[in-house]
């Protein structure tokens, strides 16, 4: 019997999967170089602060909010694209009812942001933000335009590849995510430290979205399927035996 | 199918998240109204290991309510109350970040011990991949601190950059990624 069955308080427990994800000292991205920390990260039992999570969004949605291209009087510049999916936890079940953000670049590559100093135009009709909640079934779904590529500094000819941003909270804090969806087949992956910054293939690879012919809209828009993992419960305690493989 | 599905990675929040309608919300600082009876206002500011400020960061709390209960249906004890104790802001040109929210109960642990009063933060910038996790505890729970499971597993010299500090009617915590007086975070 594990420790968290003793006091009868019996609590779920998050699998990690510290092997998904990148080191906080990537040095190939130069801005991780003083914002990484240099002592050993303290263990932390997930106890009741870090199994429970907001649970928040059904009132932050508006009628325009998951479709990017009809938040204003015009349609944005760009290839229209719908990008949709399942949100998961490791054990394949669908996280329902959860807030999912997005952000991300217009078909220029410019970003709505004073920060943004790339010489590509702004686009009056995108501001480039949407979020939604996932249905019963874990599933999402955004209209947009994909993204462009933009250059940045953080080597000689550096360059982005096409991406949009994605913000989860599953039902747990340690469930957390703030991650990035890719293209398939994009040119720019080779030569870009944020997405190499994940060491292992098959990690990198659930990074990509997959063109899916089966939900395009034919005369309308293109479409990219995307399922996102959040770490799953590994389990009551008592299913530990079991589990164990 | 055997095994786990593995996980979706994590990518940095970027330099760009502070777009309008995004996900920096207005009212993201303020977990409670102005004028709640026992609100409390926490300040810090994000450093990096040169010491200076993160202007592009992304600060998030959680905690429970004042006393010690979550609206949430995974709390074995029930869910209680419509408490979302959840506050993300965004770093100030200065670094700055601030939360206004209740001070969270204490919380019983499974194995029948008592965690002090505090906060779970994460932290988001450009240049960092991942998150980082620390948690805001309070000065003037001393006792409740000492028997602390989580602060007693703490290097002594340490601790104390988990223990907020008062200023005036509020609480500074600031939060250094690296350097001298690294911040403990913590592997959840």
């Amino acid at each position: 019997m594990t420790d968290t069955a003793r006091g009868g308080l019996v609590l779920p427990q998050y699998r990690p999967d510290p092997d998904s994800h990148p080191p906080l000292d990537s040095p190939e991205y130069r801005s991780s170089a003083l914002r990484h920390p240099k002592q050993p990260l303290q263990y932390l039992p997930q106890h009741l602060t870090e199994v429970t999570g907001p649970l928040l969004g059904h009132d932050r949605c508006g009628e325009h909010d998951h479709d990017l291209t009809a938040q204003h009087d015009g349609e944005p510049l760009g290839e229209r694209i719908i990008v949709s999916g399942r949100v998961l936890d490791s054990d394949g079940r669908p996280v329902p009812n959860t807030l999912v953000e997005v952000w991300q670049a217009n078909s220029a590559g410019r970003y709505l942001h004073q920060g943004d100093r790339h010489p590509a135009p702004l686009d009056p009709n995108f501001s480039g933000t949407g979020r939604c909640m996932t249905d019963e079934d874990g599933h999402y779904r955004f209209v947009t335009i994909k993204p462009g590529a933009y250059p940045w500094r953080n080597h000689d000819n550096a360059w982005r590849p096409a991406h949009i941003h994605f913000s989860l909270y599953g039902r747990a804090f340690t469930q957390r995510l703030i991650t990035q969806m890719y293209f398939p087949g994009d040119p720019l992956f080779y030569q870009d430290p944020i997405f190499n910054s994940v060491r292992d293939e098959a990690a990198r690879e659930r990074m990509i979205s997959r063109f899916d012919l089966d939900t395009t809209v034919p005369e309308w828009a293109l479409s990219y399927k995307w399922d996102i993992v959040l770490r799953g419960p590994q389990g009551t305690p008592f299913e530990d035996e079991e589990d164990d493989d | 199918m055997r095994g786990p599905l593995g996980t979706t990675p994590s990518q940095t929040v970027g330099p760009f998240f502070k777009m309008p309608g995004g996900i920096v919300w207005a009212d993201g600082p303020e977990v409670v109204a102005d004028g709640t009876p026992g609100a409390i206002t926490i300040r810090g500011t994000l450093l990096d290991g040169a010491g200076r400020p993160i202007p592009d960061g992304l600060v998030e709390i959680w905690g429970a309510d004042e006393h010690g209960r979550f609206a949430h249906p995974d709390d074995p004890r029930g869910a209680s109350g419509r408490f979302q104790g959840y506050g993300r802001c965004g770093t100030s040109p200065e670094g700055e970040f601030w939360f206004r929210t209740v001070k969270p109960g204490p919380l019983p642990t499974p194995d029948g011990r008592t965690e002090a009063p505090h906060l779970d933060v994460t932290v988001l910038a450009r240049g960092m991949l991942n998150r980082v996790v620390t948690r805001i505890y309070f000065p003037e729970e001393q006792d409740a601190n000492a028997a602390d499971p989580v602060l007693s597993e703490v290097d002594p010299a340490r601790r104390g950059t988990l223990i907020a500090r008062a200023d005036g009617h509020e609480h500074r915590f600031d939060i250094r990624l690296q350097g001298d007086d690294e911040t403990v975070f913590f592997d959840v």
